[in-house]
C-alpha cells in the first residue's frame, strides 16, 4: 500500500521531557534536509523544528530501515542510546501519519491547543523543503492539504479562540494589576509558542522590555531579538525577577522552576511591587504556593481560561469538532493517495472509457434501429478495440517506469489529463 | 432642623443613589449626573455652614452635629478636588456612601447651638478644628480607597471574578490613590495636632495634657506615620497599605467620637 510509505517520526512535549527535546535542537541555519535525503529509502522529506517538537515527515519504500536511520540521525548529537531514542519518539505510519500532521497543523497537538504559531512554522518548514526540492507529489499534496485543513478547522470551529483569549485575559489581568503597562518589564521563562503570543499581546500594550530566560541560550537569543529584548540563562532567573513585573513561564520542565522560597526574599528587594506570574506550562512551572505571597498574583492556564469564561465543556466540544474534521480530511487524502497507485489508476481509466463507450453505444444502436446480431456485434468489437488502442499508450506510459517518484508524477498527470479526479468530486479541486 | 441642612442631606442621598446606579449600570451619563448632583449638594451644604456661622456668632465646629457635618462637607470637596486631578473609577460610589453615613450621624446629633466657654474663644478654634477635620476628610478618602483595594484584590487573588473586577480600577491606581490621600491627609493631621497644642498652651498653659483626645490623635498619627515610613523604606504597599489606611481611619473616628463618649476629657465639651 502506498499509504504505508508516508511516515512521521518525531519528538514532542507529550513524549519527551524538555531536557531531551533540547538535545535535538537544530539551529535555524542548518536545516538537515540534505542529510535526511541521503538516508537510505527516504524519497521525500520535510523537517519541522519548534520549541515543543522536532519532527521529520517522510516517504519511504522501506520504512523500517529508514525509520531507524532517521531516528539515529536525529539523536546523533544527543548522546542518548538507541533504546532511549526509541522511547522518546513517536512514529506514525499511513493513515495515522496523515492524521498526525493534520492535527499538528491545526494546533490540536500543541501544548496550548489552538495556538496559531504552529501553522506558520509548518509553512516555513515546507517552504524550506520545496526550496531544497526534497518534497515530491505525495508530500506536496499532503502539506498543502494540511494547510487547508488547518484553515478549515480555524474557520469552522472556535479552537483558535481559546489561545487568543488566553493572551487577551493575561493582558486584561495585567491591566487590572498595573493599570497601564507602559514601562513595565516582562520576563519570559522558556521560549514556548504560547509565551511568545502572550508577550506579543503585552508588547502591543506598551511593555518596555522583554527578557527571555531559557535553558538553551541560543533560542533565548532568537526570541529576544524578536522583541528587541535581552536573553539570559535560566540560572539567572531569580536574579532577573527583581526587575520584572510580569513573568510568563512555559518551560515544560517536569519540575517546578520557581518556588515560594525563591521569590519571598526577592519581594523585599522589589519593595513589594506587584508581581504577576503566568504559568502556561503543563506540568506547572510555578509553585502554586506563590499565590499566597503578598502582592504576588499567580495564574495558570486554566485560571486564565476562567477569566474569559470559555468553559471547559465548550472547549472540548470545539476540539471534538476539529478532530472530526481531521478524520474526514485524512480519509479524503488517503483516498487520493490510493488513487496514486498504478493498478487503480488503470482500472479507473478503463472504467471511465467503458462508461463512455457504453453510453455512446446504447445511443447509436437505438438510432440505427434494426441491425442484425452480427452487425451489432461488430460495432461493439470496433468500439472496444478503439478504446483499448487509445488507452494502450497512456497505460504503458504509467507502467513502464521503475523510478517510483517519477511514476507518481506521471500518475498524477494521467489523472489530470483524463479528468479522473473529477469523478471523486473533491470540493477542494 | 435647618432647611438648608435637610436640603443638602437630601441632595447627598440623591447623589449616592445615582452613583450606585452608575456602579451597577456603568452608564457614563449617570456618572456625569451624579457628579453634578454632588456638586450641588456640596454648595448647599456650604451655604448651611455660612448660615450657621452667623446664627451662632462663632465658628460652627463646636458640637458633634457641626463637626460631623463639616466632616461630610470637606469629604465631598476633597473628593471633588481629587476627581479633577485624576480619575478613579467608581470612587464616587464609595465616597458618597461615607458622606451619607456622616450626614446621618450629623442629622441625629443635637442641633442645639452652644454658648462658647471662655477657653474656646480664640482664633485658634477655626484654624485647629477645620484643619483637623480636613485631615479626617483626606484620611476618609484613603479609607474608601483601601476598601476598594481590598475588594478588588480579593477577586484577583482568588481568581473569582464577581461584580468588582470590571468595575473597580486597577490595584496600582488604588494604591496610588492611597498614597496621594495620605500625602495630603497626614501633613494636615500633623498640623492639626500642632495647632491644637499651640492653642492648648494659650488656653490652659501647657502644650500637652495627655487628655484622651490628644492621646488618641497621637496614636492615629503614629499609625499613619508608620504606614508612610514603611511604605518608603520597606515597600508597605498594596494590601498592607490598604488595611493600614482602614485601621488608621477607624482610629481617626474613635478619636472623633469614641473618646468623647467613652473616655471624656477636656475636649469632651466640644462634642
Amino acid at each position: 500500500m502506498l499509504a504505508d510509505t508516508v511516515l512521521a517520526l518525531g519528538v514532542n512535549h507529550k513524549v519527551a521531557p524538555v531536557e531531551v527535546r533540547e538535545k535535538l535542537v537544530f539551529c535555524d541555519s542548518d536545516v538537515p534536509l540534505e542529510r535526511l535525503m541521503a538516508v537510505e529509502g527516504c524519497k521525500e522529506c520535510c523537517f519541522l523544528s519548534t520549541c515543543n517538537r522536532v519532527e521529520v515527515l517522510f516517504v519511504s519504500d522501506s520504512p523500517e530501515k529508514t525509520v531507524a536511520d532517521i531516528r539515529a540521525f536525529l539523536f546523533s548529537k544527543s548522546g542518548l542510546g538507541s533504546q532511549e531514542a526509541e522511547q522518546y519518539t513517536y512514529l506514525h505510519q499511513g493513515r495515522s501519519a496523515v492524521n498526525h500532521l493534520f492535527r499538528v497543523a491545526s494546533s490540536l497537538d500543541s501544548m496550548i491547543v489552538g495556538e496559531p504559531q504552529i501553522l506558520g512554522q509548518l509553512k516555513q518548514a515546507f517552504r524550506e523543503a520545496t526550496e531544497e526540492k526534497t518534497t515530491g507529489v505525495i508530500l506536496n499534496r499532503l502539506m498543502d492539504k494540511s494547510f487547508s485543513v488547518a484553515k478549515r478547522i480555524r474557520t469552522e470551529t472556535n479552537i483558535g479562540g481559546s489561545a487568543v483569549s488566553i493572551s487577551y485575559a493575561a493582558v486584561q489581568l495585567a491591566k487590572k494589576i498595573f493599570g497601564s503597562l507602559q514601562g513595565k518589564r516582562v520576563l519570559l521563562v522558556g521560549a514556548g509558542e504560547m509565551a511568545e503570543l502572550a508577550a506579543e499581546h503585552l508588547v502591543a500594550q506598551g511593555i518596555e522590555e522583554v527578557v527571555v530566560a531559557n535553558r538553551t541560550v541560543e533560542r533565548a537569543v532568537t526570541l529576544a531579538r524578536r522583541f528587541n529584548g535581552k536573553a539570559v540563562s535560566l540560572g539567572e532567573l531569580v536574579e532577573q525577577l527583581e526587575y520584572a513585573d510580569i513573568l510568563i513561564s512555559s518551560t515544560g520542565a517536569t519540575d517546578l522552576v520557581l518556588r515560594k522560597k525563591d521569590v519571598k526574599p526577592i519581594m523585599r528587594k522589589r519593595m513589594n511591587s506587584p508581581l504577576f506570574l503566568i504559568d502556561i506550562a503543563v506540568p506547572r512551572d510555578l509553585d502554586p504556593e506563590l499565590n499566597s505571597l503578598e502582592n504576588v498574583y499567580l495564574y495558570d492556564i486554566d485560571n486564565l481560561k476562567d477569566v474569559v469564561e470559555i468553559n471547559k465543556e465548550e472547549r472540548d466540544k470545539e476540539a471534538e469538532k476539529a478532530e472530526r474534521i481531521v478524520t474526514e480530511e485524512s480519509l479524503k487524502f488517503l483516498d487520493w493517495l490510493g488513487g496514486m497507485e498504478v493498478s487503480p489508476v488503470i482500472a479507473e481509466l478503463r472504467a471511465k472509457a467503458d462508461a463512455i463507450r457504453d453510453a455512446e453505444l446504447a445511443r447509436t444502436l437505438s438510432k440505427l434501429g434494426n441491425l442484425s446480431h452480427k452487425e451489432q456485434k461488430s460495432i461493439e468489437v470496433m468500439t472496444s478495440s478503439l478504446i483499448s488502442k487509445l488507452l494502450h499508450d497512456p497505460i504503458q506510459f504509467i507502467k513502464l517506469d521503475t523510478v517510483p517518484v517519477r511514476k507518481q508524477v506521471k500518475l498524477d498527470m494521467v489523472r489530470q489529463v483524463f479528468g479522473l479526479d473529477k469523478i471523486r468530486q473533491d470540493p477542494d479541486e | 432642623m435647618s432647611l438648608l441642612f435637610l436640603f443638602s442631606f437630601a441632595v447627598y442621598i440623591l447623589a449616592t443613589t445615582t452613583y450606585l446606579a452608575y456602579f451597577f449600570t456603568e452608564n457614563e451619563k449617570i456618572r456625569t449626573a451624579s457628579r453634578t448632583t454632588l456638586v450641588i449638594g456640596g454648595l448647599v451644604h456650604l451655604l448651611y455652614l455660612i448660615h450657621r456661622y452667623f446664627q451662632a456668632g462663632h465658628t460652627p465646629l463646636t458640637s458633634n452635629h457641626e463637626a460631623v457635618s463639616f466632616f461630610a462637607l470637606t469629604l465631598t470637596w476633597a473628593f471633588l478636588s481629587f476627581r479633577w486631578r485624576f480619575q478613579v473609577k467608581n470612587f464616587g460610589t464609595f465616597v458618597t456612601l461615607l458622606v451619607t453615613a456622616l450626614m446621618i450621624v450629623s442629622a441625629f446629633s443635637s442641633h442645639e447651638i452652644h454658648e462658647l466657654p471662655p477657653a474656646l474663644k480664640s482664633n485658634w478654634l477655626p484654624i485647629h478644628a477645620s484643619i483637623a477635620i480636613m485631615a479626617n476628610a483626606f484620611l476618609g478618602l484613603a479609607f474608601c480607597g483601601g476598601v476598594m483595594y481590598l475588594l478588588q484584590e480579593r477577586e484577583i487573588k482568588k481568581r473569582r471574578f464577581g461584580m468588582f473586577f470590571s468595575r473597580l480600577p486597577s490595584l496600582e491606581a488604588l494604591d496610588n490613590l492611597n498614597q496621594h490621600c495620605l500625602a495630603i491627609g497626614f501633613p494636615l493631621l500633623t498640623l492639626g495636632i500642632i495647632t491644637g497644642s499651640i492653642w492648648a498652651k494659650q488656653a490652659w498653659g501647657t502644650y500637652w495634657h495627655w487628655d484622651p483626645k490628644e492621646t488618641w490623635s497621637l496614636v492615629t498619627w503614629f499609625l499613619y506615620a508608620a504606614l508612610l515610613h514603611f511604605r518608603f523604606t520597606m515597600g508597605w504597599r498594596g494590601r498592607r497599605a490598604a488595611i493600614m489606611a482602614i485601621i488608621g481611619f477607624l482610629s481617626t473616628l474613635f478619636t472623633l467620637w469614641g473618646v468623647t463618649y467613652f473616655l471624656g476629657g477636656v475636649h469632651s465639651y466640644v462634642g
